[in-house]
């Protein structure tokens, strides 16, 4: 049973990193506004221009 | 759906050759006679309705057309601002925030947010346009953060592209806005902190629960004993410090706040398990100690929030008042001058449509000035050369000239403002039975815990210190603590969904719990339609094309009533040649023109009140009779003269909403006393009362916001006030339980508990049924949770109880109040069915 020696501070560490990281999300305001977000991922973007090289891969194709 | 408005002046681009018979297949105008294909059944008057209907067509939603009951609502005139003030330099600094490479940041509140599609829309809008950097929208706040290059982009542009998409907007205040936020997120992050320990300790402890049951190998067992006493420190020490501090402040003033049990229960609980770490004898509590933070910190946040929407929605009351005046110096140059520097005696410039600064006598001009916001009643009024008027109404035709007879603070609105503010501030506080009862509570389990620890140190001096934590966790007051609160959210998110919009759940407790109260009710726009109509008609119906002609285009309410009737009543559309406003009503020239004969000669009518239309007319004289009912009903009487005699006489007048007499009755039946408080002439609220089936003495007329203010106030205590214009906000600031219906001013929300998002005061009963029941909740909540401490105190003290059970007892009964909460329902069953049926109405301000 003496894994758990390892094994219980590797998850503490887990843990603490977990923390860590709410905190930052929280710091760096992501948290502030909780119903915005939920909307604006339904929106749907304009479809991108495609890019030169991706025009260009497909002509060499056809 | 979100197009450019065909009826606004830039969506509309009338062929100039005059309207024709036929009416627009989209909103009912009539088509200009250029724009009629032969042979074609879809016509419009413009090229705005045309997009629209074949939008709506191209997208398969053509059943709209066939759906639709009424013709879309005529725009009504907004006060259209020019948002000028916002580009003034003034304006940008005390609002903006600079940021990098030269951009500015600014805050505002947006009216009109609703829905999901709002969001897309303002955000699209305005990121298109050239000069700004970033638009985000918090949907439940309302408020818009908009990042800009200030040499490139226009803020008053940009305010007017919202407005024109129906989004009037006001600058947000951010002064208390950074301390909200960094307070909001360092509860947050104590929060996180908490949960994530008391979901590490809670494993932790199972482990050691198991060894409990099983045994444990003592290396293994000192080992997880030390692993949570390490993994607590940060909820104890840092988590739980908000709750020390204000415990501390409470005693420093000598009052037993609800912290100081907790705090006590907390370190107490700490110390022991540390001890027993230490020494490797008895048990801990960590689990237990970190799931109480944690829960704590939930309900601290939900507070929180709470208090936030109350003190912001107050910030519209600055909305009332544009933020700067033109003021002409000597020789007539206007210069632009923040509100605060006015003086009495300044000079004045209002131009149209935007709203008078402050209280003043008209020097120069004549226009009509919308003074609904301090009478209520939507009919503008004349104003002439040494008229007065008051700050915050709209002039709405022409330049006018005033001369400033008070600064802001002590214009009319400068005061409605302060009464409001004041009456939100000076509140009698509710006082929650959670917060009456624990201060006895706090001392009974203090006194208690020393007796225990005396008692039983003599007895059995070895246990004392279990006896007393066992006694200290059991009671707890978590449960008392959750009772009142979430009694409170479950209530308000129930009522959300009926419709029933509560800024705090403390209004539905104080609602629930206020037996006999005095119900005041504005008359306009709340147990009315707020809107004029033809409610009565003698004559001929073939005048009514003539009305419809005479009528076409007006912003009058009771033109507009004519024209609704008219449109309604008669398929045929005339067109007018001639128009001239007189005194008391118009004189037009009409065409029964279907196109083919535009030159024949038109008829001459005049159309107005009966005093305008004898001098150009002769009157039946079998009138007296009708003109002595329709007196005594309050309704106005319009009359119709054609070639000299009177034709038709229509009565107009805001009717009373179908549902307003029913509810009132069974209102009165649940012990309230309906009362009309009403700005609009005496007469007009008796008619009204009769017909509500209220005594004439319940019902008063012809007051000034002042006045229902006062009157609010001398029944302080027992009073609830449902309104729905900004004259009403002050009373419902002051009223025990303000209540503001659908469709009003949004100041008018902002002084108001609860809004109504369904139209009049059909749910009036089920609120106040849903906060008794509210209150009944709270009740059985606190009554559980008392007999659970009770009854665990006594087991603790009598040494029966083992900490460690205790521990285990304290969450549950947590979650007996938690189900408690959320097992009610704010509306009896057969009455949800039906209103399920009901579209869900869009949440139209912020809470």
């Amino acid at each position: 049973m003496s894994v758990l020696f390892v094994v219980v501070p590797l998850a503490l560490f887990i843990a603490f990193a977990s923390v860590m990281a709410f905190v930052w999300s929280v710091q760096s305001g992501q948290l502030d506004d909780l119903d915005s977000p939920a909307i604006r991922m339904l929106h749907d973007e304009a479809p991108q221009a495609r890019t030169d090289r991706e025009a260009s891969s497909e002509e060499q194709a056809a | 759906m979100v197009a450019a408005d065909p009826r606004t002046p830039e969506g509309r681009q009338r062929d100039p050759t005059g309207p024709t018979a036929v009416a627009c297949t989209h909103c009912g105008l009539p088509v200009p006679a250029g724009r009629v294909k032969p042979g074609t059944t879809p016509a419009f008057c413009c090229h705005g309705c045309e997009t629209v209907y074949q939008i709506l067509h191209s997208e398969g939603f053509a059943a709209y057309y066939d759906l639709r009951d009424s013709l879309p609502e005529p725009a009504t005139e907004t006060a259209s601002s020019s948002y000028a003030e916002y580009d003034d330099p003034a304006f940008l600094e005390r609002h903006g925030q600079p940021q990098p490479e030269g951009r500015l940041a600014c805050d505002l509140y947006l009216e009109g947010v609703h829905c999901a599609a709002c969001l897309w829309v303002v955000e699209k809008a305005l990121i298109r346009e050239p000069g700004v950097a970033e638009a985000r929208l918090n949907f439940a706040r309302s408020r818009l953060r908009l990042v800009f290059d200030p040499t490139v982009a226009s803020l008053a542009r940009l305010a007017r592209r919202l407005a024109s998409l129906g989004y009037p907007s006001h600058p947000a205040r951010e002064n208390a806005e950074s301390a909200y936020r960094s307070e909001s997120r360092r509860l947050l992050v104590r929060m996180g902190v908490a949960g994530a320990v008391a979901g590490n300790v809670m494993l932790l402890a199972f482990a050691l629960y198991g060894g409990w049951l099983s045994g444990m190998d003592p290396v293994h067992r000192q080992f997880f004993r030390w692993t949570s006493l390490v993994v607590t420190l940060p909820a104890v020490s840092y988590s739980a410090w908000p709750f020390y501090r204000s415990a501390f402040n409470g005693l420093r003033s000598g009052v037993l706040h609800m912290d100081l049990p907790i705090s006590i229960g907390i370190l107490a609980g700490f110390f022991s398990g540390t001890w027993h770490t230490i020494t490797g004898v008895g048990d801990i509590y960590f689990d237990s100690v970190c799931a109480l933070i944690f829960l704590l910190l939930v309900g601290r946040r939900l507070q929180l929030h709470q208090q936030r929407r109350a003190s912001e929605s107050s910030e519209l009351l600055f909305a009332l008042t544009p933020s700067s005046a033109r003021r002409l110096d000597g020789d007539g140059a206007a210069e632009r001058v923040p509100l605060e520097a006015l003086r009495p005696g300044d000079r004045l410039e209002v131009h149209p449509g935007e709203r008078i600064p402050t209280d003043g006598v008209v020097e120069a001009g004549r226009s009509s000035v919308d003074q609904s916001l301090l009478s209520g009643e939507s009919v503008p009024v004349s104003i002439r050369e040494g008229d007065e008027v008051w700050g915050g109404t709209t002039n709405l035709v022409d330049r006018l000239v005033v001369r400033a007879t008070q600064t802001v603070e002590a214009s009319r609105v400068g005061h409605i403002a302060a009464m409001v503010s004041e009456a939100s501030g000076t509140k009698a506080p509710v006082v929650q039975l959670a917060d009456r009862v624990a201060g006895w509570f706090v001392a009974a389990v203090l006194v208690l815990a020393g007796m225990t620890y005396a008692v039983w140190s003599w007895l059995d001096p070895a246990h004392a210190v279990d006896h007393t934590v066992a006694l200290l966790v059991v009671s707890c007051p978590c449960a008392l603590g959750l009772a009142t609160p979430l009694a409170m959210t479950a209530a308000i998110g129930k009522a959300a969904r009926e419709g029933i919009l509560a800024r705090s759940g403390a209004a539905l407790e104080h609602l629930g719990r206020l037996k006999g109260a005095r119900l005041f009710l504005d008359k306009t726009g709340t147990l009315t339609y707020g809107r004029m109509r033809v409610v009565a008609f003698e004559g001929d119906r073939g005048v009514l094309p003539a009305v419809f002609a005479a009528e076409t285009g007006t912003s009058h309410p009771v033109g507009r009533a004519l024209l609704d009737h008219a449109r309604e009543q008669s398929p045929e559309r005339w067109v007018r040649t001639e128009f001239e406003s007189i005194e008391g009503g118009i004189r037009a020239v009409v065409h029964p023109a279907d196109g083919a004969a535009p030159e024949a000669e038109g008829t001459s009518i005049v159309l107005g009140a009966p005093r305008a239309v004898l001098q150009h007319a002769l009157a039946p004289s079998d009138l007296d009779e009708e003109v002595r009912r329709w007196t005594r009903e309050a309704w106005t009487p319009v009359w119709l003269a054609i070639g000299g005699r009177v034709r038709a006489r229509f009565a107009v007048a805001d009717q009373v909403r179908p549902e307003a007499r029913s509810a009132l009755r069974r209102l009165a039946a649940r012990g309230l006393k309906p009362f009309i408080l009403s700005g609009d002439h005496p007469e007009v609220v008796r008619a009204i009362g009769r017909q509500l089936g209220l005594p004439a003495e319940h019902c008063t007329g012809g007051l000034s916001p002042e006045d229902k203010w006062e009157r609010v106030r001398a029944h302080r205590g027992r009073v609830i006030m449902v309104g729905d214009g900004v004259n009403d906000a002050a009373a419902i600031a002051a009223a025990d339980v303000g209540i503001a219906v659908h469709g009003g001013a949004e100041t008018c929300f902002a002084a108001a508990d609860v809004f109504l998002s369904k139209p009049g005061i059909g749910s009036l009963e089920t609120l106040l049924l849903g906060s008794r029941r509210t209150v009944r909740t709270i009740r059985t909540n606190i009554g559980f949770s008392l007999a659970y401490n009770l009854v665990g105190a006594t087991l603790a003290m009598a040494g029966l109880l083992n900490p460690l059970v205790a521990a285990v007892m304290m969450p549950a009964s947590s979650l007996v109040v938690v189900t408690n909460s959320f097992r009610f329902r704010f509306q009896k069953n057969e009455a949800r069915t039906r209103s399920r049926r009901v579209e869900r109405p869009g949440v139209p301000y912020p809470i």
